[in-house]
């Protein structure tokens, strides 16, 4: 309740800034600051149980050690975002301020679907998400690119939106309990009522559509490849993650005792997402655009989780995100710098900037799965859960098969950084500060802490 | 009435809507169609609500049959809100391409 309650304020508090100080860089110090008080006053609420706020919220929302550590992680990656890329954020426009408010508001949204307990706020939370995130696409107004990523982005989401409705609306049809509350939902082990498995299937495209699994991750390069770095950065992370937990929570809770039922739904579309999204990655000339499609091929392993659910999917899923976001993250921070963003514009980095180039590093080969690092031990723990799900076991071989050929399109990037030579000037010096190499070495040390001691994150979630 | 009928009603009414966002090129009808979806779900929720208060009033104690209706609200609330930033995309794009036609935006493809 904190994170919601106080990250909706802080986002006015943000607009007020964007109208009343001129001054660019104090708003990155506000949001920072105002960042740092939500998360700790959720952790505060986590330890003792109690929130500031107390409100009759007819159970609406239910808040449990779990959902507020995944709000800790997600709040975290943000923060980290904040300090690595909060001064590239400055350079996309005049309005700052209200670019920070609306990644505030976004904040609030993800504090609502993380939260949830009824469809009418997951529904709201999936919008409070959306609606900033189309204005921040489209921030950067006279670039076509940008325009037209927004009205895609626009346009599908409100699709998407309907779908999802839809779905709502034959779920509660068919609920006896004539109830929007998903622990209502559950109608016994027998087969499921037709209206109830319409609007199962309309909830699971939506759904699909927000988190970008195949077939429905069209949308995706394009909207990713033409919104600003910075801001592409942010969804293409914390957002995206954000739509898995509503996913896997609303599945679990709403629809978790049919799970034999569409289970053979989530094979296919994890192998359609794992297959689609590692295969045309391989193609990409731009890094941006392979970073698109390796979050969609990332996607297709966080829905093993969603195959799963089970209690090693749940920690899986915490590691996932965080792993997941630190190295994305950094990678966006980094191709922010440069000056050409296709494969060969890395030529020679390490020979330029050491650390940029060992950081660039580090993060590929977390998102490849090499042990020793988070993604390593988040996919490890993916495909344990899977096994343990005793189903399909086809789909666990098939999945580390991907990964295999996911370390192709990344090894390229590090072979470009460490093996060939700048034919012109990589990155554009000046903009390299002391505080940004210093989060950089931060984010590689999390990464590399976290890939030998995941207990660190997964003994959080149990006290 | 029945209510196949509502259902069959909404259905058709989502049904143009989703073939009108498949076929049509101009935003502005695009846009105009995904409201045809909101509206056909709103229809829906409230033919159900009506529904479940009548089979359900005499034996449930705890009654959610008018909760279909408040979440009517909150759909035009948030599409309200929805039109406000989409309306302000396509104005933005129509002053730098002076068009709505979205075939006209395929540069990232490429």
């Amino acid at each position: 309740m904190n994170a919601i309650i106080l990250s909706a304020i802080c986002g006015v508090i943000m607009m007020f800034c964007g109208a009343f100080i001129k001054n660019k860089s104090l708003h990155k110090y506000i949001a920072i600051a105002g960042l740092i008080a939500i998360i700790a006053a959720n952790i505060l609420e986590s330890a003792s149980g109690n929130s500031f706020f107390q409100f009759d919220i007819h159970d609406m929302l239910r808040m449990n050690s779990f959902n507020l550590f995944f709000i800790t992680i997600a709040f975290g990656s943000t923060l980290i975002y904040f300090l690595l890329s909060g001064s590239e954020i400055e350079k996309v426009g005049e309005h700052v301020g209200e670019y920070f408010a609306l990644i505030f508001f976004i904040l609030c949204g993800i504090g609502l679907v993380a939260t949830f307990n009824t469809l009418l706020m997951l529904f709201i939370g999936i919008e409070i998400i959306s609606i900033p995130l189309y204005i921040l696409t489209g921030s950067d107004k006279r670039n076509l690119k940008s325009n037209e990523a927004a009205l895609k982005y626009f346009l599908m989401g409100a699709f998407s939106t309907g779908i999802m409705l839809m779905g709502i609306a034959f779920i509660y049809g068919g609920n006896p309990n004539a109830s929007f509350y998903i622990d209502q939902i559950q109608v016994g082990m027998g087969n499921m009522p037709i209206m109830i498995a319409v609007g199962l299937l309309f909830l699971l495209i939506s759904m699909s559509f927000k988190v970008s699994a195949a077939p429905f991750h069209f949308w995706t390069p394009d909207v990713y490849d033409g919104a600003p770095t910075v801001f592409t950065s942010f969804m293409s992370t914390i957002v995206k993650v954000a739509g898995f937990f509503a996913f896997i929570r609303l599945f679990e809770y709403a629809f978790g005792q049919m799970q034999d039922q569409w289970q053979r739904l989530i094979v296919v579309i994890t192998i359609a997402t794992l297959l689609i999204g590692n295969i045309t990655a391989v193609f990409q000339q731009s890094v941006k655009r392979m970073l698109a499609y390796s979050s969609i091929a990332q996607a297709g392993f966080m829905l093993l989780a969603l195959f799963a659910l089970n209690d090693k999917a749940k920690e899986g899923l915490l590691l996932y995100s965080a792993a997941y976001c630190l190295a994305t993250i950094g990678l966006f921070g980094i191709l922010t710098k440069m000056e050409d963003y296709t494969i060969d514009g890395f030529n020679g980095l390490a020979k330029e900037q050491p650390l940029l180039g060992f950081a660039a590093t580090v993060f590929l080969l977390s998102l490849t799965g090499v042990p020793l690092t988070a993604g390593f031990q988040s996919k490890f723990f993916m495909l344990m859960a899977a096994v343990q799900n005793g189903q399909q076991f086809w789909l666990v071989i098939a999945a580390v098969l991907f990964a295999a050929i996911s370390a192709y399109y990344y090894f390229r990037v590090i072979q470009a950084i460490y093996f060939k030579d700048a034919a012109q000037k990589v990155i554009n010096d000046i903009s390299i500060t002391m505080r940004f190499k210093v989060m950089l070495t931060i984010i590689v040390a999390l990464i590399i802490i976290i890939g030998i001691y995941p207990e660190i994150i997964i003994g959080w979630m149990y006290r | 009435m029945d209510i196949k009928s509502y259902i069959a009603l909404a259905l058709t009414l989502f049904t143009i809507g989703i073939i009108g966002v498949l076929v049509r090129r101009n935003a502005i009808i695009i846009f105009m169609c995904v409201e045809l979806m909101l509206n056909a779900v709103n229809l829906l929720l409230v033919a159900f609500s009506k529904m479940h208060a009548l089979s359900t009033a005499a034996k449930a104690s705890v009654n959610y049959a008018s909760d279909a209706q408040i979440f009517v609200f909150f759909i035009m609330v948030v599409a309200a809100a929805e039109v406000s930033v989409g309306l302000a995309i396509i104005v933005m794009m129509y002053r730098n391409v002076h068009t709505v036609d979205v075939n006209f935006l395929n540069r990232l493809k490429n």
